[in-house]
């Protein structure tokens, strides 16, 4: 049974806050087919197209057959532990600082033997469910669960260094006036959250679920227009230090591609909020998140964007908004890149159409608040880096992942409800 | 391997002289280039030779970037005719003999210097074992970075559940190689250990503690193979090579190491030599850890597989003792200078029985086996071999 995290104290502010150390992120090509497959919480592996068998460590060539054709497969995850020791010496600054440090020998019931971390309730010669996740690197690396669950067993502190754990941190989602701001702020309620903060855009504005929101226990109603640079940096230096996982909600969305539109005023619109939006806000708070990657119990671990599925393909009826996406996906990657430094994970989660009144006339499925506040919750828990929500966006990105050329001409056909 | 069809030739007419080694330290300044450079003249000056004399060069260093065998030809003032670079680690010695005695046998060279030295600076360890191979690389340094030490934690915590070996067992190998390292001026280690203290030593892997590990060291090993009428014409004291055996990647199926390469090969070993374990004098193992010295007593042939810890108690390693083993105190307690460490039990072995091993010599020694054992590619060693050699009659 792993030990229950508690609270963390108050923050010294004498104290030195620890600087990140990293976990070696130095790969070969082939094994960042590990890394892909972790950004999504998969357990894949090479398996040859030829012969079937299954490879480790990732290579270039199948040990069977020398056949080259090794595409990612998913891998049933059981195995047994059939050797382990416990790290007390490291030559590498990061796991120095977190010793003792499990890890073990698993014969995959797949045919593979992995090295990997192992989870402290994982009985000596057990049966464990590897699980391939992130490591602070951002490097996909295999984590060795028991086979059964246990009590706290998300509390354990080396599975805590590869997940972004809502549970005791702070928490800030923009946008409290968006339908998914509620659902949202209840999942991370749920997922004990110590602090919610909400930005409010324009607060003097009535909006239907603003007492609902307040009665939320550790929701905090904090003043944020991401359009004004001032109102950024102005909250950001007031809870900017203690700012565990941000969420970027903020949305503007209007139907219509180009030639319905007379004017840019929508497009400009779109792209203040959804593409700038997220520049000013990770102006403002990135450097602080990324200098406290390593701040204890409660530091800071992810940044979440919400984004719509059509950034990978242009839905024509939406064309703009879709436009708009795609900037805000792109300079994700680019805050990823600069976040990785301070091991905090930027999780993107996609979403088709949601339940709302701007995708009213589209048809169904459509991805209800409370559905997309899970996957966040749930993702964070994972520490995934991408998380693709509801049947049309799951869908999407199979299409786009066997062929964007094709996608680009199937989401011309695709019906946009007629807005 | 049984089966074989044609009967491999022998190593007739072949010899290993002048064996060299200097003497290691913890830190260096100096660069592998220093320490090879200081291993050759040794070894030279030893056979009463200059760098004319020498016409085939083979050398094994990790630290020698960005140059290779190549690079020491021209700044050395070597002119081989026959150059080989090995990167076997641990496995190097022997193999570095096999290549060269085969040159010699075959006149593409008349005297093969054989070098393997290491540097150690502050901080050359970790940044070895960061890029020490892909597969390390990517499957078990990202891993805790408990670099050699955690891999063969989990090869021992294997062992010693399917076997039942304990860590007094491995403690033996330990405290014998520390008591004949007494005996060898040059070791680095210079105090005598007790099972107490290897017992309370702190965890540094578990099951591997303190002194199941070796200390990274800068040293230099070296010798010549020539011909036996040369070394004779020259009135150098020499060793004849009975056999060798080389395997890589061996048991690739098996989930985890429980045996090296020499398992494969051993029959062959003992047939083209002639000789039986009962023959051996001295053994010289490859020691990085105790638990691959006993699965390499096992897969040569002295006792069966998970005999090791009973093979152990029953025997005294030490240099006067029934079984000596690794008689200059091995790497676990003489250092492992990089890859000089697939050198050191050859160097040593070739010095026992050509007699002039001195405050280590191993009374009668005669015949001595050879073992190497290198590369931890990923879970496991991935080189072994092993090599018989014999003094004069």
């Amino acid at each position: 049974m792993t030990s229950p995290i508690v609270p963390p104290p108050k923050k010294d502010p004498q104290k030195r806050t620890r600087t990140q150390t990293l976990p070696s992120g130095a790969r070969s090509r082939a094994a960042l087919g590990l890394t892909a497959a972790a950004a999504e919480g998969r357990f894949m592996l090479q398996v040859c197209a030829e012969c079937g068998a299954v490879q480790y460590p990732p290579r270039d060539a199948c040990s069977a057959c020398l056949s080259t054709d090794l595409p990612w497969k998913d891998i049933p995850p059981a195995g047994r532990l059939i050797a382990e020791t416990t790290v007390r010496t490291s030559t590498s600054t990061y796991f120095r600082e977190r010793t003792p440090w499990r890890v073990g020998t698993v014969r995959l019931d797949a045919g593979p033997s992995v090295i990997c971390h192992v989870h402290g309730d994982v009985a000596r010669g057990g049966a464990v469910h590897i699980i391939n996740r992130l490591d602070k690197s951002g490097q996909g690396v295999l984590f060795a669960l028991p086979a059964e669950r246990t009590q706290n067993m998300e509390d354990d502190p080396q599975l805590r260094e590869l997940t972004a754990n809502p549970k005791f941190r702070r928490v800030l989602i923009t946008d409290a006036r968006s339908e998914n701001a509620l659902a949202l702020a209840q999942a991370f309620s749920k997922a004990e959250a110590s602090i919610i903060f909400l930005g409010e855009a324009e607060g003097w504005r009535p909006y239907p679920h603003r007492a609902a929101l307040a009665a939320i226990p550790g929701v905090e109603l904090v003043p944020l227009d991401v359009t004004d640079t001032r109102s950024v940096a102005e909250l950001a230096g007031e809870i900017g230090g203690k700012t565990d996982i941000l969420v970027n909600n903020a949305r503007f969305m209007r139907p219509g591609g180009i030639m319905d539109r007379g004017d840019t005023i929508f497009a400009r619109d779109e792209m203040e909020v959804n593409y700038l939006g997220l520049m000013r806000l990770a102006q403002a708070f990135g450097p602080a998140m990324r200098g406290r990657g390593a701040d204890g119990q409660n530091s800071a671990a992810a940044w979440v964007n919400i984004l719509s599925v059509y950034a990978y393909a242009n839905l024509p009826a939406l064309g703009a908004f879709s436009a708009a996406s795609a900037a805000a996906w792109s300079l994700s990657q680019c805050l990823r890149a600069e976040m990785r430094p301070g091991g905090v994970r930027v999780m993107n989660v996609y979403t088709g159409p949601t339940d709302d009144d701007w995708h009213q006339p589209l048809p169904p499925p459509k991805v209800a608040p409370s559905v997309l506040a899970k996957a966040v919750v749930a993702g964070l828990k994972d520490g995934l880096e991408d998380v693709f929500v509801g049947d049309v966006a799951r869908d999407l990105i199979d299409r786009w992942r066997a062929g964007p050329k094709i996608l680009e001409r199937e989401m011309s056909e695709t019906d946009g409800g007629g807005a | 391997m049984a089966g074989r069809r044609h009967r491999r030739q022998s190593y007739d007419g072949v010899v290993l002289a002048a064996p060299a080694t200097v003497p290691y330290q913890r830190f260096s300044k100096e660069t592998a280039h220093w320490w090879i450079a200081r291993a050759l003249r040794q070894s030279l000056q030893a056979a009463g030779m200059t760098l004319r004399d020498v016409d085939g060069f083979s050398v094994a260093s990790f630290s020698l970037f960005p140059d290779t065998a190549v690079g020491l030809t021209q700044h050395l003032g070597l002119t081989p005719r026959w150059l080989d670079h090995i990167p076997m680690g641990g496995a190097s010695g022997v193999a570095a003999l096999r290549r060269a005695a085969r040159a010699v046998q075959a006149g593409d060279a008349d005297v093969v210097a054989c070098v393997s030295g290491d540097t150690n600076h502050v901080d050359s360890f970790r940044r070895m074992l960061s890029s020490f191979s892909r597969f390390a690389q990517d499957a078990s340094y990202p891993y805790g970075a408990g670099g050699p030490n955690a891999c063969f934690a989990l090869l021992t915590d294997h062992y010693m559940t399917s076997y039942g070996a304990r860590r007094e067992d491995f403690g033996r190998i330990c405290i014998a190689q520390r008591d004949n390292a007494l005996k060898n001026p040059h070791a680095v280690m210079k105090t005598p250990l007790s099972l107490d203290q290897y017992m309370e030593a702190r965890m540094i892997s578990d099951p591997i503690a303190l002194f199941d590990c070796v200390m990274p060291v800068s040293g230099a090993e070296a010798f010549l193979v020539m011909r036996e009428q040369d070394a004779r014409a020259a009135g150098l004291p020499h060793a004849h090579i009975r056999s060798t055996i080389e395997r890589h990647n061996a048991f690739p199926d098996d989930p985890i190491q429980m045996r090296g390469g020499w398992a494969m090969d051993v029959d062959e070993l003992y047939a083209m030599a002639d000789a039986r374990p009962d023959d051996i004098d001295l053994l010289q193992t490859y020691d990085d850890y105790p638990v691959i010295s006993m699965m390499q007593m096992e897969d040569l042939g002295f006792c069966k597989k998970g005999e090791g810890p009973a093979f152990v108690r029953q025997h005294d390693l030490t240099i006067g003792g029934d079984f000596p083993h690794n008689t200059s105190g091995g790497q676990l307690s003489a250092g492992q200078a990089g890859a000089a460490g697939g050198f050191i039990g050859l160097v040593e072995a070739i010095r026992q029985v050509i007699r002039t091993a001195g405050p280590t010599q191993v009374p009668d020694a005669r015949t001595a086996l050879v073992s190497g054992f290198g590369v931890i590619n990923f879970d496991r060693g991935v080189c072994s071999d092993a090599a018989i050699i014999s003094g004069a009659a």
